[in-house]
Parts: structure tokens; sequence; C-alpha cells
């Protein structure tokens, strides 16, 4: 069988871990071939399994259940894990807390959640990133590529990380002209394919004709918008191959980098970060290639952005401006920093995003 | 003519015996169980060639999954807490089922008990003991869970909507409302990007049972399906529903209640599933939010069938399959294959089973008058 040698017990996995190799377990929420949110941390997965000393394993479709638990603890009694990676939202509170609690002795990095010092395990962390700042340079894109002036969103949740990215695709696009306006669609379901379509059809229908979205899996939406017609930005991970010709750019996760800089540290006995966030300049957040249809003023502008962004200095959300219901939300005088902590609370669509959060 | 005599010119085989009644007494019993295990084997046999065919060993698969469902005491523990859940949404179609309805939305059940028991725990928080706050939730999620499948059992007998669409349809409705709840009138305002009912506090929580990683929610399964053997083998409602199950019209001329029947049984079957919520958010989540859409109203369905609605066979299914369920982990991570690895193993065997209820009656050998005096 052969796995006798690699379920060391505890005791000897502790006393021969210098030597040994680190065990680092990933949980995916989804399939690991989704062409969104999974796949993008699956291919940070990959890049860790080239690291030297390192054996990885990995779990896909597990629910934010007592499943999450038990696949946890299993890696770290059958397989002597001593990192997670545990990568749904969900999986945070309770079941990293709650696990982490039982096991001390092992390090868990989430995806995304809020880690706060005394009120979490010290053996959790939480890591994301800025892609907003993805989406804004999107918005770039699409810009120059609306000829109606309209451009869609489908969106999974009213909730802030997807609220920054609806609000920054049509930030970005209106740094190109102001006058365009995004529809945005909730689908209230983070995958939920026949939604995706009904969304992305209504959009084309009503006239948008670039489609960007934040669900699991774009493909549905990619396929979709790009089968009628529409231009499209990805999200997550790369998603040209399914429409190469209608593929604008897209804002992928670049998790290699982050899950490499964990190994790393753990490798070298450091301590690892318990909040770690980055954006484009960090190498948490890459661009998809532009595809062939971004013309060259607008490859122009987004290069032009792009290196603004990557000096650390942009905000995506400066004053003065106005939630689509009129109401003030940055004073004039007024910007947020990438890593501005209200950012992370943001509940409000701006003007010009067509649509409503309840 | 004397007994003896009689014996004397009988053929050996069928002479009565001691044994007689306790063959005919295994007869009847073993007919369940040798079509089932066969059904199972078969359906193994079928699995093994797909892993064949996919270029993996069969044996070694097996193995494999013995060692992540039953291979240690934490794998013991993993596939039992996976079993418990599982217990209480089977029993939501194993009772309707003995009335001859088939009810498959569970999951709504389940996931507006958990809400119900999120939404009641949040005025008792700090004023009553976390005992009778526990008591409380239960009590809300098996209302709310029998309501929400007393209602298709309703709709079903006053307006001769089919049951199996209509308690399907519910459960999205269900889903749509918990998903309206929590993120409107229910949400917790500090829980951003998972919107959330507000979390019940460590000491309001159900908690393990004691000396396991097993939470309280596993004895309650089994003493739901306990008491619903009773109630459908023991008690006159159960005979009236077992007769109304047989024939609805023989019912009716008996003067049997079936509208009530139907009503009554739907609304317990919803309670359990209700009560499976309700046990989800009090001993796993710890409040109510997207997360206790878990799938186990549909994964309840499949035990139940593979239980053939005997509320007893449903204990050792759902810890089969919980087992099954608890191997995919490791499956995914020795051998590299796909997590629908397990869903194709499931699919599999619940069609051969469904296919083999054709064989019930088609063997001599189990049919009780053969081991009987002629």
């Amino acid at each position: 069988m052969g796995f006798a040698a690699s379920a060391v017990p505890g005791f000897m996995a502790s006393s021969a871990l210098a030597q040994a190799e680190l065990a680092v377990g990933f949980i995916y929420v989804g399939p690991k071939d989704d062409y969104g949110y999974n796949q993008a941390h699956a291919e940070g997965a990959a890049v860790v399994k080239a690291l030297p000393g390192v054996t990885v394993i990995e779990e896909e479709n597990v629910a934010e259940t007592v499943d999450v638990q038990k696949s946890m603890e299993s890696m770290i009694n059958l397989d002597g894990a001593a990192l997670l990676f545990p990568t749904s939202f969900g999986y945070f509170d309770p079941h990293v807390l709650a696990t982490a609690a039982k096991n001390p002795d092992t390090l868990f990095r989430h995806c995304g959640g809020l880690w706060q010092e005394g009120k979490h395990p010290a053996n959790t962390g939480s890591y994301f990133g800025y892609i907003h700042q993805g989406q804004f340079l999107n918005g770039v894109a699409a810009g120059h590529a609306s000829k109606t002036k309209k451009i869609g969103f489908v969106a999974a949740k009213p909730i802030p990380q997807v609220l920054q990215n609806v609000n920054a695709f049509l930030l970005g696009a209106r740094s190109v002209d102001p006058s365009i306006t995004c529809q945005v669609i909730f689908t209230g379901e983070w995958s939920l394919a026949v939604k995706e379509a009904e969304a992305t059809n209504a959009l084309v229908d009503q006239g948008a004709d670039v489609i960007t979205c934040h669900v699991d899996s774009p493909k549905v939406v990619v396929e979709t918008a790009a089968g009628r017609g529409a231009f499209v930005c990805g999200y997550h991970a790369n998603q040209s191959p399914l429409a190469p010709e209608k593929y604008l750019t897209g804002a992928e996760w670049a998790w290699g980098n982050v899950y490499s800089n964990f190994v790393k540290s753990a490798q070298n006995g450091e301590k690892l970060g318990n909040f770690v966030r980055g954006g484009l300049k960090d190498g948490f957040v890459k661009m998809s290639p532009l595809g062939t249809a971004v013309t060259e003023p607008a490859r122009k502008q987004f290069e032009t952005t792009f290196t603004e962004i990557m000096t650390g200095k942009f905000s995506v959300f400066q004053g003065p401006l106005k939630d689509n219901k009129g109401n003030e939300v940055v004073g004039a005088s007024q910007a947020f920093a990438e890593d501005a902590i209200e950012l992370e609370s943001m509940a409000y669509l701006v003007e010009g995003v067509v649509g409503s959060t309840s | 003519m004397t007994v003896e005599a009689e014996n004397a010119v009988l053929p050996i085989a069928i002479r009565p015996s001691p044994f007689r009644p306790f063959l005919e007494w295994t007869a009847r019993r073993a007919e369940p169980v040798v079509i089932s295990l066969g059904a199972v084997l078969v359906g193994l046999a079928l699995f093994s060639l797909f892993i064949l065919a996919i270029g993996k060993s069969p044996v070694q698969l097996f193995q494999v999954m013995y060692t992540g469902a039953f291979g240690s005491w934490f794998s013991i523990q993993n596939s039992l807490s996976r079993a418990a859940p599982l217990l209480l949404t089977a029993l939501c179609v194993a009772l309707p089922a003995r009335l001859g309805l088939i009810v498959i939305g569970g999951e709504g059940a389940v996931v507006l008990g958990g809400v119900a028991a999120a939404a009641t725990a949040l005025p008792l928080v700090g004023t009553v003991s976390p005992m009778l706050a526990l008591l409380a939730m239960a009590i809300a999620g098996m209302l709310v869970g029998g309501l929400w499948v007393g209602l298709a059992g309703f709709l079903r007998h006053y307006r001769g909507v089919n049951e199996t669409i209509s308690s399907l349809l519910l459960a999205y409705l269900a889903i749509a409302l918990m998903n309206q709840l929590v993120e409107g009138p229910l949400r917790d305002p500090a829980s951003l990007n998972k919107p959330s009912t507000s979390p019940l506090p460590a000491e309001y929580m159900m908690g393990d049972i004691p000396g396991m990683t097993l939470h309280w929610g596993l004895l309650i399964g089994i003493g739901a399906c306990i008491l619903s053997w009773v109630l459908i083998e023991l008690t006159s409602f159960g005979f009236a529903a077992r007769i109304a199950g047989g024939n609805v019209r023989a019912a009716q001329i008996q003067g049997l209640p079936v509208g009530r029947l139907i009503v009554g049984f739907t609304a317990i079957a919803g309670s359990f599933a209700g009560l499976a919520g309700m046990i989800e958010v009090a001993a796993v989540q710890g409040s109510a939010n997207a997360s206790i859409v878990t799938g186990y109203g549909y994964t309840g369905i499949l035990v139940a069938f593979l239980a053939r609605h005997n509320p007893l066979a449903i204990i050792p299914v759902a810890v089969l399959l919980g087992g099954l369920e608890a191997s995919g982990g490791l499956i995914q991570r020795r051998l590299g294959l796909p997590d629908a690895t397990v869903m194709v193993l499931q699919g599999t065997l619940f069609v051969v089973i469904l296919l083999c209820e054709t064989f019930y009656d088609r063997f001599k050998v189990f049919n009780p008058d053969l081991w009987k005096r002629s």
C-alpha cells in the first residue's frame, strides 16, 4: 500500500520535523478545475507542490459543515499535515477556529477572513488581496471596448468584498468615459449556474456589451456573454481559453506567491503572519494578458493605470464619490488607500451602478 | 392418525420440526437483508469495473475507503458525525413513504428549522439557562420543519397537489427565505462577508458526547429512529398509516382518517428534518447562514430508500453512507481520484438497489409458506 510511511504518528512527526517533508493541506469548497475561485487556489497549491521538501495534500468539494472540520482533522491525524489552507470563506468561523483550538501545533491560514488578535487562536491567521484593483483595470479595458456605454456585472451576494469589485469595475470604466453605467445583478448564491446564465442574458438584453462577474466559477458567465457577442473581463482565474476572441483581460489571484511565502517561512521555522494582505504590487493579484480585442488606446491607458497602481499610491476609491442613491460616501478631499480598513465593510453601490444591495 | 404416524408418511423435508417456526421467521426477514446485500455487492462490482476503466486498482481503493471510514477510532467518529444528520433527514423521507408519499424536500425543513432555532435563541441567550434555550430551539425547529413539510402533505390531500413536486419546490422557497432573513431582519451587523444570525455563545452550544469528538445529534438521531419504528410498528396510528399506504381507498372505506394521517405523518417527518437543522445550528455552525444549506435533506432520500423506509434500518445505512463520505477525502488524497468518485459509487449503489426491488417475492426460498407444515 505504501501509505503507512506517510501516516507518521504525531510524536514521530514532531521530532523529525526538521528533516521530514512539510505536509501542507489545501481544502476547496468546489471542484479544482472550476475556472474560478477554487482553480485559483489549486494553481497556488500546484506552485507549492513544486517546492523542495513539501508534500501537498488536497481535497475538493468539501462543504462548510462538520465535513471540513473532519477533513482538516483527517489531514492532521492521517497525513501529518502541519500547515493547512482551508480556502473557502465560510470555513473560518466556526470550523477553522474550532479545529485550530483542538490542534494548537498545527498552523491554519485562511483566505478572506478578518483575523483579530486576542479573539482568534494564535495558530490561525487570514490572508486576502486587494483584487478590486484588478476589477478597476478590467473597467478600464471595458470602458474602451463598450460601444453602448453600458456594462454589466453578475454578482453573487451584496457583501463588502463583492461590492468593492462592482464599484471598482464601474469606476475603472468611468476613468475612460464618465457617461458609462454598469448594471449589476445579484444571483444570491456563490455557485448557481442557471441564474448566472439568466443574469448574463438579461444584462446583454438590456444593452450591456462588456460583462464581468464575481461568482465562484465565472465559466458560465464568460461562455454565455461571449456566445451573445459581448466582451468579457475575467475574474479569479484566467478564463481566456473559454472565449479567446471576446476576453479583454481579467483580475486573477496570484496565490502561488502567497502560498510559497507562507510555506518557505514555515520551513525556515519563522513565524507566519496572522493578518496578511496585498495587492497588485505585492504579487497577490495579477492581470490576465490583454486579449486580441483590446485596442491600442485601451492598452495605453491600461498600462498607465497599471503602473500607477504598482506604485502602491493609487486610490480606486477617491472623493468626491456618491452612492447610487445620492448620498456622499467619500468626501471631496478623501481617498482610501488600498489597505484602508473601511473598504472591508463597504455596503454601497457608487453612482453609475444600476442595481440595489437589497 | 396419530402425529407420529402422520410424520412417518410425510417426506422428510416438510416434516414439522421445532425449527420450522424459526425457519419461517428467518425466511421472512432474510429476504430484504439478502437482496439488499446482494444489490450492494453487485453495485460494488460494477463500481470496480469503473475504477479499473480509469486505471486504478479497486482493491487498493476499497482498502483506502475502509481506512478512511472505519479503520481507526478517529475514522469511525468521522463517519458517525457525518451519519448523524442523515438519520433525521432520512426519517423525513421514510415516514411519509409508509403512507405511499414520496417527499423529497426535507432540505427545506432542515434550512428553516435551523433559521427558526437561531431566531428563537436570540432573545433567550443570557436570560434563560442553556438547557432551556436548547429545548426551545429544538421545539422551534421542529415546529417550523413540521409546518413546512406538513404543508406539502396538506396540499396533497386537500388540493391534490403532487407532494414530490411541491416538497421539492418548497425546499427552494425555504432556501430563498433563509437568505432573505439572514441577509435582512436577522442579520448580525458584524457578519460582513458572510451574512449570518448572531452567533450562539459557546455555553449555549450543544456540545460533544463526553469522551468523543461527536455531538449529541447522533444519539438524538438514533432515538428518533427507534421512536419512529415504535410509532409505525407498534401503535394504532402507525397501523392505520400502513393500511392507508397499502391502499388508500380501502383505508377510506374502513373509515380511517386518511387526511389527518397524511398531514400528521408529513408534519412529524418535517419536524425531524427541522430538528436536524436545529442541531446543525446548535452543535456545528453556531448561527444560521448559507452554510446550513448542506444537502443533508437530499442525501437523506438516498438513505431512506436504501433502508427501504424502515426506521431501524436507517441507522446502519446512514452509518455506511457516512463512512462513504468520510472516506471520500482520503480517496482524493491517497489515490488522486476526483471527489466525484464517491458520488459515482453512491449513484451506482442507488440504481442497483432500486433495480433489485423487483426481486422481492421472486425467490421461493424466502416464502414463509414453504417452511410451513403443509
